[in-house]
């Protein structure tokens, strides 16, 4: 009798090549899966949800023009302010369809990074950025980055220095 | 309070501001006992997400106990140790009724786009996050999760982001058994989506990365086989090589914006920001998956515009899913899952900083130094327990 390779190593199934793997095809099942199907009605909440009160505060809060309201519930910190603000309250102007909203925020970022050094600047306080760019962990984790970053500033500031004096 | 400040691109510190007070009936006010950085942060870190102020606390991962509740709570308990997903949420809106929590209607004003979601600048509602000694958790009867007293605290700060984000991931992938699945981006969220792959009964599971410590991680904790694409010519047709020509059944995103792998890309989204970050992992998927197949994308993209090859995808005939985890739902499964010992999210965890060190914790993160797949903040408050 001729024992075929195929007889000899029969086909094994997926769950017997993956029984190695622990939990292997658990939730193969798609009872088993919690977003199966895409949209469940009603959730499955551990209890009865009423709607939320309106929260209210002194807040400035900016909302999309694509809402009618407030949200009943948001975020109080850091309302707009400065220059920064300002940029913020145009971006508000346009919908989040507009990418003029989008690009106005991220320039009043930028801008608001300058206020925050002012501001650091204004309390008597000089801001460590040294330590806020996590530069101990890159002197202990990366030495040799560290000693490029700082041979690089070095070179930087003696090119600056033979400018200006060429320039005398 | 002790709390995580942004200062600017790649500037944050450790300082002191205002303890959080009950600003809504449903409000909770929790103490803080762990909180990750998440691979999220690192857009935000750099700048990337409009409407990043200065002075914001970041931190959308965090375990806590409940110090205080408002009036309207009824169900949460001052002294509950609890797990609090990092979707803010109704529970009652369109949206939430249909159990798409991260897309809540009700909890972010400045975007319709984006549910709330803590710590994530004022583009998801201007919370403060969870990378400080206190945080105000709102609709505190419908996020928070109570943590079982057999979980772990480690295990159940992954379950607030990195493994129901993971899971969901896959899940989204419509994964048969024994489908071929790639997944792009070995970090904590791939490393999760490749051990939840085979959950799903996935056949063969296939990480792509350029970090070896990184692909040598997921290989050893999920079993599967790895690429580094910075060894491979073109990452599409790597694939195709792989699969008989076909093409993978399955393609996840587990990167988003700040994937690296292009030139192109990485100059116009990440440099210039002329788009919404680079869309280098969107293309390897398109380009990858076989035809008819399915591509899942959690990566975080800004709301800009990215240059994407949806004629491939027409003509293909994918079927593409995307969203952000509504974490809510994923919750009881996940946590049978870990109390079966079908997988243990702690072991990902590599570092354990303290919060008063948190600028040399997310460069850390940011620049993959140490080994780092993930790091917990520990508030000094907390470190005693
Ligand atoms: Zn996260
Ligand atoms: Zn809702």
């Amino acid at each position: 009798m001729i024992i075929t390779d195929a007889q000899q190593n029969p086909p094994r199934s997926q769950a017997e090549r993956h029984a190695h793997i622990v939990g292997w095809g658990a939730d193969l099942d798609h009872a088993h899966r919690p977003a199966y199907p895409m949209e469940r009605t009603p959730p499955r909440l551990p209890h009865a949800v009423p709607p939320p009160e309106q929260q209210h505060s002194h807040a400035d809060v900016l909302v999309s023009s694509e809402r009618p309201r407030i949200t009943p519930v948001y975020g109080t910190t850091l309302p707009p302010k400065g220059l920064s603000g300002w940029l913020r309250r145009q971006a508000f102007r346009h919908s989040e369809n507009d990418l003029r909203h989008w690009m106005m925020l991220l320039l009043a970022d930028r801008v608001n990074v300058g206020e925050g050094l002012i501001d650091d600047l204004s309390r008597g306080h000089v801001p460590n950025l040294y330590a806020e760019m996590g530069g101990r962990a890159e002197l202990r984790h990366n030495p040799m980055g560290a000693a490029r970053k700082a041979a690089i500033g070095i070179a930087a500031l003696a090119l600056i220095a033979v400018a200006l004096k060429r320039r005398r | 309070m002790l709390a995580m400040n942004y200062r600017g691109p790649y500037r944050v510190r450790a300082a002191h501001k205002a303890e959080p007070e009950i600003e809504h009936p449903g409000d909770a006010i929790v103490r803080v006992t762990r909180s990750c950085i998440c691979g999220s942060d690192l857009h935000l870190y750099h700048g990337l997400v409009p409407d990043t102020r200065v002075g914001t606390t970041f931190g959308h991962e965090f375990t806590g106990v409940v110090e205080a509740v408002g009036p309207a709570v009824e169900h949460l308990k001052p002294g509950q140790h609890v797990l609090v997903p990092f979707n803010i949420f109704c529970g009652n809106c369109y949206f939430c009724q249909k159990e798409l929590y991260s897309n809540c209607h009700d909890t972010n004003p400045s975007a319709t786009a984006v549910g709330g979601i803590y710590g994530y600048s004022h583009t998801t509602g201007g919370y403060d996050g969870g990378q400080a000694e206190y945080v105000r958790v709102p609709m505190a009867d419908i996020g928070p999760t109570v943590i079982p007293p057999d979980l772990d605290v480690d295990d159940a700060v992954l379950l607030t982001d990195a493994l129901p984000t993971g899971y969901q991931a896959a899940e989204m992938g419509d994964i048969e058994e024994g489908d071929t699945v790639v997944i792009f981006g070995a970090g904590p969220i791939g490393i999760f989506a490749a051990k939840s792959a085979w959950l799903l009964g996935a056949g063969r599971v296939i990480v792509v990365d350029h970090v070896e410590y990184r692909l040598d991680f997921v290989r050893r904790y999920a079993q599967c086989e790895v690429v580094d694409f910075k060894q491979v010519g073109d990452m599409a047709v790597h694939i195709k090589k792989m699969t008989d020509g076909l093409g993978a059944d399955v393609c996840i995103d587990c990167v988003g914006c700040e994937a690296a792998g292009s030139f192109a890309h990485t100059l116009l989204g990440v440099k210039l920001k002329l788009q919404g970050g680079a869309a280098i992992v969107l293309h390897w998927c398109i380009n990858a998956v076989r035809k008819g197949g399915r591509v899942s994308i959690v990566g975080v993209y800004g709301p800009t515009f990215n240059a994407v090859p949806i004629g491939n995808a027409i003509n293909k005939g994918l079927t593409l899913r995307m969203n952000q985890a509504s974490v809510k739902r994923h919750l009881p499964r996940l946590i049978e899952h870990i109390q079966a010992g079908r997988i243990r999210p702690s072991d990902v965890i590599t570092h354990r900083i303290d919060l008063r060190d948190v600028a040399d914790a997310y460069h850390l993160f940011s620049s993959k130094l140490d080994n780092c797949i993930k790091t917990v903040l520990v508030p000094p408050s907390a470190l005693a327990a």
